[in-house]
């Protein structure tokens, strides 16, 4: 059987924990499914958090402090605000301070969509993206996961994993589409990739031809070939994300997209409002069908040529 | 010994009168039978918000609202128990739960963020535990009003939480804490979190403290007692019968107060008077319900 984005992480964290004495903490870990069967159960290594959403994460710090890299597992990102105090200001900015290395992997879950209300359906990376010292990315599938860790490993920098429930469950890869003549080039982040893939099919009805680029590296961020090429062929692009639009990630790549093409990059995100537990009231990725008419109101402005 | 007995006060239930007896048995009805509809209504197909059930745990609240009014209520997440024992209108909770404009939050809040001003209950937001550090605001903004924060034995872990109850011992400020000790987080018990009691460290600070079972005399005693010297704690031991959201249910409660205590209004002679408030209730509640499901049919 093909394996799962929640496969991937399981194996992952099982090596870790049996083979390189590493550790893994957090709340609720064995009572409720094993976080979505991304833990490995059982394991040596597991420490179950009381409820000290300042104290746990900074627990999980010291740990990293003395080298057993932990993997620290927030089961909703809206709680980091609790919980990254001695992330950001302590992991993050220790190897500038002191010349201390703090490799922690912080597994923050995004959810949405089920009636979960203010404070448990939020997509928050971007202010990681903000502070000093954190690499931050979002991976969706298997592999990228794997290159996730594979970095970590070979790294001493804290890292800020971005994941959303929507993904777990994600067999293969998402390779980007880059095609002839696109009138646009969609760059999406998170749970927005999927949504997206799915606004291309509802533009194609209109004739509107995309190329979508998957960035799953949110910080540091390269200007590559891979996304400059098909931005200037396509002559407009839009990012998309889960996380907020105001100073979100979609945002800021939006403006390093546009001032190194001089190319229009629209930003779109999640909006800026409170979510609702009612369906009608919740916020969350913003939907294929609202991703489509962003797609079409950019196109309708016409192709603008690089000046 | 199991934890539903402990504290016990021999012969205390005893000195309270048949009228608040029944009062505070009036009040674990409305939220038995409020929430036995519900879940009716849930597995219909009919609430389509996550919802987290009190039934079992309705005899702290209920105890509590009978000895306290006109505090300003700071809950947690599992709070339709404390909605309902305090006086709030159940129309409006149904119409929360059922995403509705006229609910108590708009639609907002669903089961877990339940405010409503005309019973001065302030929402919670859903971050477990910072419903004390606010309650313990409110008690220093407004230091002529009494304040009841009602809180998890999980909840009791966060760091702000121990931190608040300190601030309102050194401030004497007026509020009452109340833990509904489950021994649950979600489904993590207390043994796997950690090796030390709260009432033990409120105990150590000088608050006053009783760490006890759910019988609501002798929750409604040490509310009284404690309503004219607070701060206090209370920590109620108590078992939730369904899982921490949801219907579900997976091995039956050790205890279920709400029959101990119906076995002891028969002891007093009250059967008969008990019965026939368990039925209105439960008839009240009941049509309340049938009145506002059909709303979401348009009918
Ligand atoms: C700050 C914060 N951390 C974690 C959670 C996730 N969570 C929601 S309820 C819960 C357990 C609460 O247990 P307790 O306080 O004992 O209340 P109970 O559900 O048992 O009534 C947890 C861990 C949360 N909502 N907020
Ligand atoms: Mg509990």
């Amino acid at each position: 059987m093909e394996r799962t984005l929640a496969d991937t992480i399981r194996e992952i964290t099982r090596e870790h924990l049996e083979k390189n004495n590493g550790l893994l903490l957090g709340q609720a870990i064995s009572a409720v499914g094993w976080v979505n069967n991304t833990v490995p159960p059982d394991c040596s290594g597991i420490i179950e958090l009381p409820m000290a959403d300042v104290a746990g994460p900074g627990i999980a710090v010291g740990a990293a402090v003395v080298g057993r890299r932990p993997i620290l597992v927030i089961r909703f990102q809206d709680f980091i605000f609790l919980n990254s105090s001695l992330v950001i200001n302590y992991a993050a900015k220790a190897k500038d301070v002191f010349g201390q290395v703090v490799p922690i992997f912080v597994r923050a879950i995004a959810d949405e969509g089920k009636g979960l209300g203010p404070v448990h359906s939020a997509c928050l990376h971007s202010i990681f993206m903000h502070m000093p010292g954190m690499r931050v990315c979002a991976p969706m599938t298997p592999e990228e996961y794997e290159e996730t860790w594979a970095v970590f490993m070979a790294n001493d920098d804290p890292m800020y994993v971005s994941e959303h429930r929507r993904s777990f469950g994600q067999k293969g890869e998402m390779p980007d589409i880059v095609i002839d003549n696109a009138d646009i080039t969609i760059f999406s982040i998170s749970a927005a990739r999927f949504s997206t893939l799915e606004a291309v099919e509802i533009v194609k009805q209109d004739g509107i031809r995309c190329n979508v680029i998957h960035l799953m590296w949110l910080k540091p961020f390269t200007l590559s070939s891979r996304l400059l090429e098909p931005l200037e062929s396509s002559g407009r692009g839009l990012v998309v994300d889960s996380d907020f639009a105001i100073c979100g990630a979609a945002q800021s790549i939006a403006y390093e997209l546009m001032t190194a093409s001089g190319l229009p990059v629209k930003a779109l995100g999640r909006e800026d409002r409170s979510s609702g537990a009612a369906h009608h009231l919740e916020v969350g990725t913003p939907s294929s069908l609202k991703i489509a008419q962003a797609i079409k109101d950019i196109v309708k402005i016409g192709k603008k040529v690089r000046t | 010994m199991s934890l539903a007995t402990l504290g016990e006060i021999p012969n205390l239930a005893e000195s309270f009168s048949a009228e608040e007896s029944l009062e505070m048995f009036r009040r674990m009805c409305l939220t038995r039978y409020f929430e036995m509809r519900l879940i009716k209504a849930y597995k219909d197909g009919l609430i389509k918000v996550p919802i987290y059930l009190s039934i079992g745990q309705e005899s702290i609240s209920a105890a509590v609202a009978t000895m306290i009014s006109g505090y300003y209520i700071f809950a947690q997440h599992r709070a339709h128990s404390v909605y309902l024992a305090f006086g709030g209108n159940p129309v409006k909770l149904i119409d929360e739960l059922l995403g509705l404009p006229t609910g108590c939050s708009a639609g907002m809040g669903g089961s877990p963020s339940i405010q409503d001003p005309d019973i001065k209950m302030i929402g919670h937001h859903g971050l477990i535990g910072e419903n004390v550090p606010l309650a313990v605001g409110a008690a220093l903004g407004a230091p002529d009003a009494g304040v009841v924060s009602f809180f998890g034995d999980a909840a009791a872990e966060e760091d702000y939480v121990f931190a608040s109850m300190g601030f309102a011992l050194t401030h004497k400020l007026k509020v009452l804490f109340v833990c509904e000790d489950n021994n649950l987080s979600i489904l993590t018990p207390k043994s796997d979190r950690r090796s030390w009691e709260i009432a033990d460290a409120t105990r150590s600070i000088g608050m006053p403290t009783a760490d006890i079972g759910d019988d609501p005399w002798l929750i409604a005693h040490y509310t009284r007692q404690f309503s004219s010297n607070l701060p206090a704690f209370l920590n109620c031991r108590t078992c939730r019968h369904h899982w921490h959201v949801g219907t579900g249910i997976d091995n039956p409660p050790e205890w279920d107060r709400f029959t101990l205590v119906k076995e002891q209004l028969d002891a007093f002679g009250l059967s008969s008077r008990a019965d026939k408030i368990e039925a209105e209730t439960k008839q009240y509640v009941e049509n309340l319900w049938n009145e506002r499901l059909p709303i979401l049919s348009g009918k």
